[in-house]
């Protein structure tokens, strides 16, 4: 079994959120980068709990990311990849990514390609499916658990009120959300260990990049907290009608 | 030296800080009230690789440096000073008396159980009547054949009553006669040897301070650490290492402290505004910040010196002395930027204020380190 799982470098999330270059690029002076908590909790801890079933897996680790990306890929690495392949590229078209990714699956025959069900910064909930397109194989997203059963995937997505479960053969996209796993912290051991493990660095395949940004917006800033006397109902009334408009 | 923070010193800092968040954090209150020790917490810390930071892999320890191991140290501290304290007590006494000292055989015994913490640690070298005049001593061991008798009781001590092994300094010589120490190792269960009253503390409450009795209490001479008269020689040592980590402790509290107060001054408004605008508190918050960071650079100082296997007496008192003398005022100063709500259980200053006080006097006090820097200033 050979595991591919795919992480991405996110802004911690009490990051202060700013930007640069007439609003159309994060400014990134200050920030503390993450792996993207899908990416790392769910994904990555799932695929770690997969080889410690069956020790003969192979789990891999890909990054598509400029060389600052290299922290975060050691910390995933000390959670338990075997090996971790850097994508030389700060291309941040999902597209072009998703093709980057798909390369280095394509070299590795793999038969899990693990994601996060989204990023927490840009929140695209895309790349997963166009890894599978790009491989021609079958993706599973939002999944809640996986399961091998007689080398088919068992996996259970949340749907809308309740659970789905799926069967499907392998190989095998899935993006993966809360329910997949618990989130670990390294151990000592781990982070000494990742020094000296492999963390290849590639440069990019050609590929189409078909999206940019053209700006980004804060949110607008919170109005002050309005107080009514709990004895004027028909104030709070009148508020949440002609001011929130939510009634 | 290097003022950069290496990536291995952070990725091991960030591990010690998710810990501290999500196993410490929500219970500190509630340990620190019932004065409980919390035991389970101390054996995650040994699966995640904290109880022997810097224990070689060889004896079934990290392996790490003393900068990882002061990052430790004040990532858990910067929560729970209490933690801090058992934590840096386990590592550097205990476990740091054997791991400089034993002998290989002992090295083996005990190190890979200290360091997974199967076993927690005790160190005992103070006495009711003999703080920092440990020369005087009154506890003693007497030969006998080939086993020693140990009778006295030793106070203080950090994990007396739960420590699983114990390293106790006992006199082998006659009072204040040079070279009258000397060091052995006893395990819990031997009969002789009992945890006695446990204190009742102002702060760190969460860390077991008790007395360690000793009572016609019989162990082999393969249980002596070194050669019979080096024991006060050797524990001196051990405090040196020993100071760097009070040192660390003391910076977390000073951190924790601070990082709360920044973040209460710029939520709290009076006056329409911010209290972080007033100059009466942003001076102060300055204060906080410049010694702070004169304190991490004493103390990266010191690592550094350790590192390289030169002499650091002078340094690592200097570090001690400073940070936990900053880490009281930085927690005093706190409590005052949180006004009324500072005084309260329902923020976390009131407990830096409580626990900081502590460190100007464990593991030798300021005037001690006072006296350690003048000695070696006046040599």
């Amino acid at each position: 079994m050979k595991i591919l799982v795919c992480i991405s470098k996110t802004p911690d999330t009490t990051a202060k959120i700013a930007f640069s270059d007439n609003n159309t690029k994060f400014a990134e002076a200050g920030v503390q980068w993450i792996i993207n908590p899908y990416d790392e909790w769910y994904a990555l801890v799932r695929a770690i709990e997969l080889k410690e079933a069956d020790p003969s897996t192979v789990l891999h680790l890909v990054n598509v990311g400029g060389a600052d990306s290299e922290p975060i890929i050691r910390k995933a690495l000390a959670l338990g990849g075997d090996e971790a392949i850097r994508v030389n590229s700060d291309n941040a078209d999902s597209f072009n990514i998703a093709s980057q990714i798909a390369a280095i699956a394509k070299d590795g025959a793999y038969d899990l390609i693990f994601t996060g069900k989204e990023t927490i910064d840009y929140n695209g909930s895309s790349i997963g499916g166009m890894v599978a397109e790009l491989l021609d194989l079958p993706y599973i997203s939002h999944a809640v658990k996986f399961d091998l059963e007689g080398g088919k995937a068992v996996v259970v997505r949340e749907i809308e009120g309740g659970e789905e479960t799926d069967k499907a053969a392998l190989p095998l996209v899935v993006s993966c959300q809360k329910g997949m796993a618990e989130q670990r912290i390294p151990n000592m051991k781990g982070i000494m260990g990742a020094r000296t493990k492999p963390l290849k660095v590639t440069e990019p395949v050609a590929a189409e990049t078909l999206t940019a940004v053209a700006s980004f917006d804060l949110p607008p800033a919170k109005a002050g907290v309005k107080l009514v006397p709990a004895d004027n109902p028909e104030e709070l009334v009148r508020l949440l009608h002609e001011e929130a408009r939510v009634i | 030296m290097n003022f950069t923070t290496s990536e291995l010193t952070q990725q091991v800092a960030r591990s010690a800080r998710d810990f501290a968040q999500q196993y410490i954090k929500p219970h500190l209150m509630e340990w620190d009230e019932s004065q409980e020790f919390p035991l389970h917490i101390f054996k995650e810390m040994g699966k995640l690789g904290l109880m022997g930071v810097l224990v070689p892999e060889q004896y079934g320890g990290t392996g790490l440096g003393y900068f990882e191991y002061s990052v430790v140290i004040q990532e858990i501290a910067k929560v729970c000073g209490s933690i801090g304290l058992s934590l840096a007590a386990h590592n550097s006494l205990c476990t740091g008396h054997i791991l400089t000292f034993g002998n290989e055989e002992q090295k083996q015994k005990y190190l890979p159980k200290l360091a997974t913490a199967e076993f927690i640690g005790a160190w005992g070298l103070t006495e009711p009547n003999t703080g920092s005049d440990a020369g005087n001593m009154k506890t003693t061991a007497v030969k006998d054949g080939d086993n020693w008798i140990i009778n006295g009781t030793k106070s203080w001590i950090t994990h007396g009553r739960s420590g699983d092994v114990a390293v106790v300094i006992c006199r082998t010589g006659e009072p204040r006669a040079k070279n009258n120490c000397t060091a052995f190792i006893v395990d819990r269960g031997t009969p002789g040897f009992s945890g006695g009253k446990k204190e009742n503390k102002l702060g760190m409450r969460a860390s077991e301070t008790a007395e360690m009795i000793f009572d016609n209490c019989i162990i082999p001479d393969s249980n002596r650490l070194g050669e019979i008269g080096d024991g006060f020689k050797q524990s001196m040592k051990v405090l040196d290492g020993g100071r760097i980590s009070i040192a660390a402790l003391s910076l977390g509290i000073a951190k924790g402290a601070y990082e709360a107060s920044v973040q209460y001054s710029k939520e709290r408004h009076q006056f329409d505004q911010p209290i972080s605008n007033f100059q009466g508190i942003a001076f102060k918050l300055a204060d906080m910040a410049t010694k702070i960071e004169c304190a991490e650079l004493l103390i990266n100082q010191s690592c550094d010196l350790k590192m390289k296997g030169l002499p650091m007496t002078k340094q690592a008192a200097m570090a001690k002395y400073y940070a936990s003398e900053i880490s009281v005022e930085v927690s005093t100063d706190a409590v005052q930027i949180f006004g009324g709500y500072g005084y309260t259980k329902d923020f976390p200053v009131e407990k830096f204020y409580r626990d900081s006080k502590l460190c100007t006097i464990g593991e030798g006090t300021s005037e001690i380190q006072k006296l350690v820097i003048s000695r070696e200033v006046l040599k």
